[in-house]
């Protein structure tokens, strides 16, 4: 349990603002709002890391969502030109309305095995990650370098001007 | 007041949804693609909440794992963008029930 009371507050401030910026994602008028309101919904999600004493991750958030992820899907909007419909709107909805039920019962009725009583404080996270980057999971991070060099060379090679 | 781990994953459950009614429900493929980025947030804070909360000797570990979900989903993002964008100057659309070259 987390028990202090900032922390709390922000957990709600951040929730609904997560939330509700997602739903209006689904809402927007056009395309362009809709990756706005996309970017606020990244921006609360990395508060709510913050919350969870994730604050490297959430810099990672910001940086890599916020900062990259977003500005390549304003480009990507901006290069092309198509209506922003529901398709199977109905069956989507039920679908996703059915899942969303299924996974909240789910995460509200398991009895997770939480450390009892109120959560110790961690210290900044990004020490404890450098080195777990580096002892366990060292061949994952090779890797994971060796497929951003592949998928920046394949997105460069993908929308090249032929001659 | 206090907060646990449920309200965290209803948090998720709830933007999971909305990134899964994103993806099957708008024909435009970016539309597609920006559901499939919310999907990944709402993994990504799953995972920090089991690792927050987790009783594990190294609850560090979750946080890595979210790290390369957000590495593997920009290197993902960007090459389907540059094939969505690719794809818009051969055929002058992105609606997902156009593209079916291969159905004909």
């Amino acid at each position: 349990m987390i028990e202090d009371t900032g922390i709390v507050i922000a957990f709600w401030i951040l929730a609904i603002m997560t939330v509700a910026n997602a739903l209006m994602v689904v809402a927007a008028r056009t395309l362009l709002h809709a990756v706005l309101f996309l970017v606020l919904s990244f921006i609360g999600m990395a508060g709510l890391f913050i919350t969870l004493s994730a604050d490297f991750v959430a810099a990672v958030q910001i940086l890599v969502y916020v900062g990259a992820v977003a500005v390549l899907m304003v480009f990507a909007i901006m290069l092309t030109r198509e209506n922003w419909n529901n398709e199977y709107a109905l069956p989507a909805l039920a679908l996703a309305v059915l899942l969303g039920t299924a996974l909240t019962f789910a995460a509200l009725d398991t009895g997770w095995p939480t450390p009892p009583g109120a959560l110790p404080a961690v210290p900044a996270t990004a020490a404890a990650i450098g080195d777990a980057l580096l002892d366990p999971f060292v061949l994952p991070f090779e890797i994971a370098s060796v497929v951003l060099v592949v998928a920046m060379v394949g997105a460069i090679a993908l929308v090249r001007e032929e001659d | 007041m206090e907060i646990g781990i449920e309200h965290y994953l209803t948090v998720g459950a709830i933007i999971f949804a909305t990134g899964m009614f994103l993806a099957l429900g708008k024909r435009n493929a970016v539309a597609v693609l920006m559901g499939i980025e919310l999907m990944f947030n709402a993994v990504n804070l799953t995972l920090l909440a089991f690792s927050r909360f987790s009783v594990a000797p190294r609850p560090i570990d979750g946080q890595v794992f979210a790290l390369f979900v957000i590495a593997i989903a920009a290197a993902e993002a960007a090459v389907a963008l540059a094939l969505v964008v690719a794809i818009y100057r051969h055929r002058q659309t992105i609606d997902i029930n156009e593209i079916r070259l291969l159905k004909s």
